[in-house]
């Protein structure tokens, strides 16, 4: 990535921007891959972008960076997705 | 070289198409009209082979000169009054996105009630907007100019826009003997364009997102810095300008008999132009006076002020007014010799509405203040003179 | 005047499992942005830039996308993205498509990103100046129906009856048909879409990608903090929108108007139009209209204004 010496508002693209903007959480999506049909709903629709599509068509989520909205879930037509009310202390 | 005799819009146009911009983006209003009006009959020639954008406002006009400068075009417009007052959001971000936008702008009083004539509130409005501003009091300066305005926006210490100023009517559709250089002359005086940054699909930044305020006053400081550097550069190119083809305005002022004066007289653009008239006048009358054109408003010359303060009392004439204040050049004048120097400044506001100024009107103004009936500051033809 | 049929045979749209697996891989957003948890604009820009791929400049105005981008010096895009004054996005853009074409690199997208006020309000001169000028990009307007990024304020999009911190009391207007407005220009393609609709969506950026001149899509952006909803029921309250009518899927190419997926059904009165009220009432900003009772005269008016805009529809783009 070629930086510029020029001093005004330039910005350069970083994963986790914002922090690990998994802190932000309060549910927190459970997957059970057992159920989970390989529809891709999920994948698809996640605003942030941190279900994982892995090679053999089953997700993973990015916990780093999930926010915890629920949209993978409330798409899920399986209920493979499930949110929970993260620890406290997490 | 060859002789053009044209009108000072005309010329600029000139100018602007031998500089070879990539993108001109640019919208009508009197009396910058045939200014664009020329541009778009070199597009019809052929002789200008950039992208020239009739936009649908003079706001949208700075916009697309923003996007096109962005993406590492070379890039020009020109407006006037209330077209650069609509631009004026859009000045402060090619400035702070340090994009060297080379804009012709002709002054022409800002309405209501509409005024088409000249005088400077729509530039002095823009003071503040980062921009380096010219003024300029003959069509061949306005060409020179142009070009080498060029050179010193692009130049990668300066990395700023220019503004290029010059009379309403009295420059802009008024026609006098221009030399103009060779196009391969142009060629090499303007070093291809390299920007500072750009939108570069191999290299994804980001320009302009949200920005901390630690962070934000760098980027004011830098551009701070930038005009500092300006002062040095102007003075420089004017000068490979005067070895190259033999002609000189003058670089952040333009000095007119100022070596033995007593007290100087400091003007802008065609009040500049005619106060050489009145210069010669009252120097025939036994007057020890001189001129000091000041051709750069924005970077300030503050320096070159306390250099005048140090051999002379000075008499500074204001073509625009700030309401509730004075005329921006008394201001920064006098701002710029505090406590530096003793020189006693005298501020004058004439020409506001495009009123004519002549040499007479000037020489008045003169002999006021050197037979000691003058005020501090004073709007001139209001004091029963 | 606009030419209206429906093609014949056109392929029913939906969120086919299969489509969705050959979705592309390309992500241009980062995960860790800015954005609200269930932000419909990021769902919207992963399915944009997974249509027109990393050689692509976005324009982007003031707008929640501008905060999206995150804090410098950090940015969560992997594209060049230029930021622009509010009113300013297809101007810019404009300025970006002229310098390209002089650098003979016309391969390159440009994309005008702006919600809806920066499309339906304080940027519509700009963007009706570079339509009319046949300017070569795509411009997406995101419309959440408010000023979402300065707090949820009304704007020419935002529908009747609304609450928004600036119409307290329920918006006293009906929303702009932009759709009917950039018809008007007739450009080679606009279209409307929703982020619910994913591989309408996409076909439609793929679609306006492979066109030369102004391209316009409009999609809806259910908005959780604007609405007032659940953060998890972006993509339902979009789905919900277009079943009720409250939005209508459709594409103009070439002054040709065609229907789309559950909007085509309900034009041909193949399927019936869920009423307005199941939408309204899972959001907050129409609960007035509910509670503490019932606003029947304002509930009615919403249901009669859609069934208009349907008459209207069938009128000009069904054939007889």
């Amino acid at each position: 990535m070629k930086k510029y010496d020029v001093v005004t508002s330039i910005s350069y693209p970083k994963k986790g921007a914002m922090g690990k903007t998994g802190s932000w959480r309060v549910f927190k999506p459970k997957l059970d891959k057992s159920k989970c049909v390989k529809c891709l709903q999920c994948w698809v629709f996640c605003p942030e972008g941190v279900i994982i599509k892995n090679k053999d068509g089953t997700i993973d989520i990015d916990y780093e960076y999930c926010k915890g909205c629920g949209v993978c879930a409330n798409v899920c037509k399986v209920k493979a997705i499930v949110m929970e009310r993260e620890a406290e202390d997490k | 070289m060859k002789v053009m005799i044209d009108t000072g819009n005309y010329i600029a146009a000139k100018a602007a198409v031998m500089a070879k911009p990539d993108v001109v983006a640019a919208y009508p209003i009197t009396p910058q009209t045939t200014l664009v009006e020329g541009i778009a009959k070199y597009v019809a020639t052929g002789e200008f082979k950039g992208e020239y954008i009739c936009v649908e406002s003079e706001h949208s006009a700075m916009s697309a000169c923003i996007g096109a400068s962005a993406t590492g075009s070379r890039t020009f417009t020109a407006t006037s009054s209330h077209g650069l007052l609509l631009m004026h959001e859009m000045l402060h971000w090619a400035s702070l996105a340090r994009l060297p936008v080379i804009m012709c702008n002709i002054n022409r009083v800002i309405g209501p009630g509409w005024n088409i004539w000249s005088d400077q509130n729509d530039s002095i409005a823009q003071r503040d907007t980062g921009w380096i501003q010219f003024y300029c009091s003959s069509c061949q300066e306005i060409f020179d100019t142009v070009i080498q305005s060029f050179k010193l926006g692009e130049h990668k210490k300066v990395g700023l826009p220019v503004m290029i100023n010059y009379d309403a009517f009295i420059l802009s559709h008024t026609s006098m003997p221009v030399y103009i250089p060779e196009q391969k002359e142009i060629d090499d005086f303007i070093p291809t364009f390299k920007p500072l940054w750009k939108l570069d699909v191999d290299n994804p930044i980001t320009f302009g997102n949200i920005i901390g305020p630690a962070y934000y006053e760098k980027v004011r400081k830098a551009m701070q810095d930038a005009q500092e550097n300006a002062k040095t550069l102007i003075p420089e190119i004017a000068k490979e300008w005067k070895n190259k083809f033999g002609r000189y305005h003058g670089d952040l002022l333009e000095r007119y008999k100022c070596e033995d004066a007593e007290y100087i007289l400091m003007s802008m653009s065609a009040i500049g132009a005619e106060s050489k008239v009145a210069i010669d006048n009252l120097r025939a009358d036994g007057l020890k006076i001189g001129l000091a054109r000041v051709r750069t408003f924005r970077p300030f010359p503050s320096e070159e002020m306390i250099k005048l303060g140090k051999q002379s009392d000075l008499i500074v004439i204001d073509r625009n007014i700030s309401i509730g204040s004075e005329g921006a050049l008394f201001n920064e004048t006098k701002a710029a010799l505090y406590n530096k120097s003793d020189a006693k400044v005298h501020g004058f506001i004439a020409g506001l509405g495009g009123k004519d100024v002549t040499y007479q009107d000037i020489e008045k103004i003169c002999k006021k203040v050197v037979n000691g009936k003058a005020k501090d500051f004073e709007w001139y033809g209001f004091e029963g003179d | 005047m606009v030419k209206q049929r429906i093609l014949s045979g056109m392929v029913l749209r939906g969120t086919k499992n299969m489509a969705i697996k050959d979705l592309p891989d390309t992500e241009c957003i980062l995960p860790g942005s800015a954005a609200c948890p269930g932000c419909p604009a990021t769902i919207g820009l992963r399915l944009v830039f997974k249509a027109l791929g990393k050689n692509t400049i976005m324009v982007v105005p003031a707008c929640c996308t501008a905060v999206i981008e995150s804090l410098y010096p950090n940015a969560s895009f992997d594209i060049p993205v230029m930021n622009i004054a509010f009113e300013a996005a297809a101007a810019g853009a404009s300025g970006v498509e002229a310098a390209l074409r002089k650098q003979g690199k016309t391969d390159t997208t440009v994309l005008a990103w702006a919600g809806d006020g920066g499309t339906y309000d304080i940027g519509i001169q700009a963007l009706s100046g570079a339509l009319e000028r046949g300017t070569n990009f795509i411009y997406i307007c995101y419309n959440n129906q408010i000023y979402s990024n300065t707090g949820i304020q009304r704007s020419g999009a935002t529908p009747y009856a609304a609450w928004t911190t600036t119409t307290v009391e329920g918006k006293t207007e009906f929303r702009k048909e932009m759709g009917d407005i950039i018809m008007a220009h007739h450009i080679p393609y606009s279209a409307q879409a929703c982020v619910s609709y994913p591989e309408d969506l996409y076909n439609k950026v793929k679609k306006a990608k492979s066109i030369k001149g102004p391209k316009y899509i409009e999609i809806l952006a259910p908005c959780p903090p604007g609405w007032r909803f659940s953060m998890d029921k972006t993509v339902e309250m979009g789905a919900l929108a277009v079943e009720t009518g409250a939005w209508a899927l459709y594409e103009c190419e070439k002054d040709i108007v065609t229907f789309n997926g559950k909007s085509k059904l309900i034009l041909e009165k193949k399927i019936e139009r869920k009423p307005v009220e199941e939408w309204i009432k899972q959001q907050g900003r129409f609960r007035h209209l509910f509670k503490p009772q019932r606003d029947e005269k304002r509930i009615k008016a919403i249901e009669d204004y859609t069934s208009q805009v349907w008459e209207r529809y069938r009128k000009c783009y069904l054939e007889k």
